[in-house]
């Protein structure tokens, strides 16, 4: 199950005409594609879309009731491929995923499907990880459109806007024969309000009624010479067909009017430009703005028309265009060079090539472009600013960066410890990463794994080195990338390739860092999903033959002895160490309530936690070297004769283990300790209890009797 | 370009002031969408247009993380409201711990002419902090001071702290401080409406609520988690009369130490006496007196030698460990810190790990010499003690066990390791000692070099071996006037990482020109 329930979200999806929904965009987009007849949907889950197939988990009786067929697709590919149902059947579907990476992944089936074109409208809603909060390499998805001819939408952030866009979506992919992409950033992905509910539509044919009737027809099939006909066809009809619906229906938006500058903006970047304006007081606080602003809720195709209508009579415009390389800065320069416009088109030349356009980087880039073209719109503050402000302290040597990293009692940092024990003995080796919270093992305190290639991928990244040599590489994956992609492009490529590497697969239960969704490995029983298939399983059926299993990641000293044996042992092939513990993330949150309930009820549970004695702790910090957990911590002691602070646990520690195991491992120190408060204990453990604690204390007390204590 | 009068700029429109803008800063786990939550429902249940955003993601898994709200009052038409918090443009900055309100001034987030930073002043420390060897863990007081300079409102409690004593996280402790701020047109009773629509764990919520708000009222002083003043007077020991009137006539002496040295004679002698017994402590004092013959004011090598040696004379030995582990004392505080109370019971598992170093070490000196010198015992040893043992002391045999080591303190003397530690510090003092006459601050230096020394096992070694690379590095500089300055940066060098890379760097700077 997921890390969020949207059980009690599911019911606004329920909402019909007249009604008012407010929430999350992401709910907004659910709601909209069942307005708007959608007859199937699936995804692969990433941020910041994650929460969409969360949703549409939780709304499986929804979707059920309107006969709609809920996917959770395999990998990015699996959803993209799954439009394929729209190629010949009237039927709208939708799936989503991240971008660009999932758009990397699922490239192949969207080119096949822009080549076949569409029937039934197909959208893709695409969360753009770009800027502040993403977790991958900063890229636009932009380019897959322009690559294979299927239609970008880029709507204003706001819930209305976002909901239309949907709409608009299905009937532009209808109107021209092309898929259509639905461009959110994580802000719109998450940013709250309202919107006017309609009722839910049924599709008007449904997946299985399709089945009843089959179609088929070979123009369809990217085999040549059909292959050449689709790419004619694009050209010549669809995208004239797509561009005569954008502009019948007003996709894109005018703001204002008159003046001799405008600006052009992709519709994410709408809000940003109106805060801009409204603090160089040139628009109101509900974006009625004095520079016209040409709004492009369609950021692909371009409509040239639109555009020089647009430019008529201006003399500098300037795109606002996030991210690089500045593809529609390009295409507008071509518009206004054909036309012969003399025209000044700007965008790159004043605002920031790469990065995210933040409040500020917008303030100083429009700034920047009135004071070149229209100097007397601005302001005098503006024009002549009045500096005179107190000079903050820098602190940005002070302040120590926090990114991402093992929750409290993570049952992967221990594999991480183990690993670093295991380098300490038999030296550095090289060792490739994957994708998911173990990327985090990639970090300070432990500092493994210098390179990830993709999803699934980390085995396939040591290709290069499957020869083996005096040392073994090492790579990672987690059960999320071996069955996104893992289990071929890793694991059949080192079989295949005879390699003599070794693989510890990270299996914590879920795709735990997009949310805890559950895949093929779960342990839990899921209703509508089959889970509960082995790795160790799968990668027996490919051939692996050196295959350990370690149910218990906590057992640092276990861990260790087997990826020691794995490095050194003389079997041929493959040596893969499957390391499973649930999620702690996870875990806390289907025990912690359970717990509760039965010490509520009388009945005996064992709380652990951990902690340190402060008079044992030399302060040397070795066990914060092996953890990095945030509730083992650093306390400065009331004491003049230390230096140095001392371990310290707080409230927060789960009781995994990991602080004990270490201290063993790696012989740490004596410092730690294990505390299990018994609730409810029974009358015999009591009274047993009872008989230790009097001789305890008694011993106790007979040796304080006999020398000096100090202290309370 | 004098084409624009069409375009006259005018003054910006008066309702863009309505807008308020906050930002919560904090670090992932810590519920600042729950926070989130509570404030848009507050803002929109009292007619007020409201939008929040998130950046969600992995920064959520202990990372920093932002939260950003607006709103103004709500008309017949939408306004058009942000997604991110601009520099410069916040009203409200909400940080959720101290060094995410440095990070949220770095950010220009915090600005004098509008904005009220509320902030948690405790501390969730960043991995960086805690892996230093040394002291790695960030200047608060700096923070603090730029805070006061950068907000035109500055108000900080520990609202972490403050939750925790009343059974809820900070998200409601900080609802409770912005009520308290009244930077939001809204009464408090609004506040507390939001949090009961909220539904979830409404009571715990409320209480920390309202300490929360009391907090920000009490505007808390902003004790910053710094180094804490040693206590003022020694709490007096108890024991047989005997020991007592001993332990008197042991502190006469310290308090006749001259300046600063006293008060840390007083801790010192506090430990050494704990460690080992009276006898000892008069050894301890000894040695400080022969110290302090020698010394001139302001006396910082006398001062600064109570509180190594003390340190080096209570080395952690088997029966020091076994000791402080089965002491009632120690029994009390965990069954405080893990808030036992009746008829819970508490288990107790320690985690030991001897090895074959440990059990030469407990023999007596010559034997244990030998055994240490042979390979073959040290294998035999360690293949019968050396393995991770978890023991119950909460059972007879664990305890009884750990009291028996514990009481072996009559023994200790006889110890090889005792002789060990001994030469150890006899020779540190008078390499210490011998600079005294040439350089007063190099040999304060050189006791200070002690600090080195913690730890167990491989992290003992290696504190002993940047120990002695310190003491080889101040040799090659000793001469020269600027040698207690070498000796500081040395050991600062040998405290920032593990591996001493920073101290081979400073060791090569010296042999450059040494």
């Amino acid at each position: 199950m997921a890390e969020r329930s949207f059980k009690a979200e599911v019911q606004h999806l329920r909402k019909g005409e007249g009604d008012t929904f407010t929430g999350e965009g992401i709910l907004a987009i659910t709601k909209a594609l069942l307005e708007n007849g959608v007859g199937y949907v699936g995804g692969y889950q990433g941020a910041p879309i994650s929460h969409l197939m969360d949703v549409l988990a939780d709304a499986q009786d929804l979707l059920g009731e309107l006969g709609v067929r809920f996917e959770a697709n395999a990998n990015e590919a699996a959803a993209a491929a799954m439009l394929a149902a729209s190629v010949h059947y009237p039927i709208r579907g939708a799936v989503t995923f991240k971008g660009p990476v999932g758009v990397n992944v699922a490239s192949d089936a969207l080119a096949n499907l822009s080549s076949s074109g569409v029937t039934g409208g197909a959208l893709i809603i695409l969360g753009e990880d770009y800027g502040e909060g993403s977790s991958i390499m900063q890229e636009r998805s932009h380019a897959f459109a322009m690559k294979s001819q299927f239609w970008l939408l880029d709507p204003r952030p706001n819930l209305p806007s976002i909901v239309k866009a949907v709409g608009d979506g299905f009937a532009l992919s209808e109107a021209s024969n092309s898929p259509v992409m639905l461009m959110v950033r994580i802000r719109s992905c998450h940013v709250t309000g309202s919107f006017p509910t309609r009722n839910n539509q049924r599709p008007k044919e449904t997946v299985r009624e399709a089945l009843s009737n089959p179609r088929s027809d070979f123009a369809r099939v990217v085999l040549p010479p059909m292959s050449y006909v689709h790419e004619q066809d694009k050209v010549k009809n669809r995208w004239p067909a797509a561009e005569k619906f954008i502009l019948d229906n007003r996709l894109n938006e005018m703001f204002g009017n008159g003046g001799k500058v405008g600006i052009v903006c992709q519709g994410g970047m709408y809000n940003g430009v109106i805060r801009a304006l409204q603090r160089l007081g040139l628009a109101d606080i509900h974006g009625a703005t004095q520079v016209p602003i040409y709004c492009l809720n369609v950021t692909y195709p371009l409509i040239a028309k639109e555009f020089l209508c647009f430019a008529e009579g201006k003399e500098h415009i300037l795109v606002v265009e996030e991210g690089q390389p500045e593809f529609i800065e390009q295409t507008l320069a071509t518009y206004l060079y054909r036309a012969e416009s003399r025209v000044r088109l700007h965008g790159k030349d004043i605002l920031p090539m790469a990065g995210e356009y933040t409040g500020a980087v917008m303030l100083q880039g429009l700034e920047a472009f009135l004071r070149k073209a229209a100097p007397d719109m601005l302001p005098a503050t503006v024009r002549a600013p009045n500096m005179d402000r107190p000079a903050v302290p820098d602190l940005t040597k002070t302040v120590p960066i926090r990114p991402p990293g093992f929750c409290t009692g993570c049952p992967e940092r221990p594999i991480f410890a183990a690993m670093k024990l295991v380098q300490k003995d038999l030296g550095k080796h090289q060792i490739s990463a994957d994708i998911g919270c173990h990327l985090f093992g990639s970090l300070p305190p432990f500092e493994i794994g210098g390179a990830t290639m993709g999803f699934g991928l980390g085995p396939a990244a040591n290709g290069a080195f499957d020869g083996g040599g005096e040392k073994r590489p090492i790579s990672i994956i987690g059960d999320g990338g071996f069955w996104h992609s893992g289990l071929s492009s890793s694991m059949t490529n080192m079989v295949y390739n005879k390699s003599d590497g070794v693989v510890m697969v990270v299996d914590n239960f879920y795709t735990a860092a997009t949310g805890g969704q559950d895949v093929m490995s779960s342990r839990a029983e899921n209703a509508t999903k089959a889970t509960q298939h082995p790795i160790a399983k799968a990668m027996q059926g490919v051939g692996v033959e050196w295959v350990r299993q370690v149910d218990r990641t906590y057992d640092v000293p276990k861990l260790r002895k087997v990826l020691h044996e794995a490095l050194t042992t003389d079997a041929k092939g493959p040596k893969v160490i499957i390391a499973s513990s649930e999620c702690m993330l996870n875990k806390q949150r289907r025990e912690k309530p359970l717990r509760q309930q039965a010490i509520k009820e009388g009945r005996r549970v064992e709380a652990p936690r951990f902690g340190v004695d402060e008079d044992v702790c030399t302060g040397d910090h070795a066990c914060m070297r092996l953890s990095g957990c945030p509730s083992l911590s650093l306390k400065v002691l009331d004491d003049p004769l230390r230096d140095d602070p001392v371990a310290a646990i707080d409230h927060t520690c789960v009781g995994c283990g990991n602080c004990g195991e270490v201290a063993d491992a790696a012989v740490l120190c004596p410092s730690f300790y294990r505390a299990d408060v018994v609730h409810n204990p029974g009358p015999v453990e009591r009274w047993w209890a009872g008989v230790r604690g009097r001789i305890i204390t008694w011993l106790q007390a007979r040796r304080a009797a006999r020398r000096l204590e100090f202290g309370a | 370009m004098t084409l624009h009068e069409a375009l006259e700029p005018r003054h910006t429109d008066p309702a863009l002031g309505q807008i308020i803008k906050l930002a919560v800063l904090a670090v992932g786990g810590q519920g600042g969408g729950v926070l989130t939550g509570w404030i848009e429902d507050l803002a929109r249940a009292n007619g007020y247009a409201c939008q929040a955003t998130s950046v969600a993601g992995v920064a959520q898994r202990t990372g920093a993380t932002v939260y950003y709200i607006e709103m103004c009052p709500a008309s017949d038409r939408e306004p058009v409201f942000s997604l991110m918090p601009a520099a410069g443009d916040v009203d409200i900055m909400i940080a959720a711990e101290l060094m995410e309100a440095g990070r949220s001034i770095i950010r220009g987030f915090v600005t004098p002419d509008r904005t009220t930073l509320i902030a948690s002043t405790h501390r969730a420390l960043a991995v960086s902090e805690k892996m230093v060897p040394g002291d790695g863990i960030a200047n608060a007081a700096e923070v603090l001071a730029a805070a006061e300079v950068a907000a035109q409102r500055f108000i900080a409690a520990d609202f972490d702290a403050v939750a925790a004593r009343n059974g809820s996280v900070i998200s409601a402790t900080l609802f409770g401080a912005l009520a308290a701020s009244q930077s939001l047109p809204f009464g408090r009773a609004a506040f507390e409406d939001a949090i009961r629509a909220g539904g979830k764990g409404v009571e715990p919520s409320l209480r920390a609520f309202a300490a929360g708000f009391d907090a920000a009222l009490a505007g808390v002083t902003v004790a910053a988690p710094s180094k804490p003043v040693p206590p003022p007077a020694a709490d007096a020991p108890r024991g047989p009369a005997a020991l007592l009137r001993d332990w008197e006539a042991l502190t006469g002496r310290g308090n006749a130490l001259p300046g600063a040295a006293a008060e840390m004679a007083k801790a010192g002698l506090r430990k050494v006496v704990t460690f080992q017994d009276i006898a000892y402590g008069a050894e301890y004092m000894a040695r400080l007196e022969g110290i302090a013959a020698r010394d001139r004011a302001p006396f910082d090598l006398t001062r600064e030698a109570a509180k190594y040696i003390a340190n080096a004379m209570s080395y952690d030995d088997v029966i020091r460990v076994a000791d402080l582990k089965t002491r009632g004392q120690r029994f009390d505080r965990i069954k405080g810190e893990m808030g036992v109370k009746d008829p819970q019971l508490l288990h107790l598992t320690e985690f030991m790990h001897p090895r074959a170093e440990e059990i030469a070490g407990m023999l007596p000196r010559a034997m244990g010499a030998r055994v240490q010198a042979s390979p073959v015992w040290m294998a035999r040893l360690d293949r019968w003690f050396n393995k991770g043992r978890r023991i119950r002391t909460d059972g007879l045999f664990a305890f009884g066990l750990l009291y028996l080591l514990g009481g072996m303190k009559g023994w200790r003397r006889r110890t090889l390791r005792h002789a060990e530690e001994m030469a150890h510090l006899d020779q540190w003092l008078a390499r210490a000692m011998g600079y005294l006459d040439t350089n007063y601050a190099l040999a304060v230096e050189v006791i200070r070099c002690r600090r080195l020394i913690k730890g167990y096992s491989d992290t003992h070694a290696r504190g002993l071996s940047k120990f002695d690379r310190v003491m080889e590095g101040i040799a090659l500089v000793a001469a020269r006037d600027d040698a207690a300055d070498w000796a500081r940066r040395l050991r600062e060098a040998a405290l920032q990482d593990e591996e001493g890379k920073a101290l081979d760097g400073a060791l090569a700077t010296i042999r450059s020109f040494a």
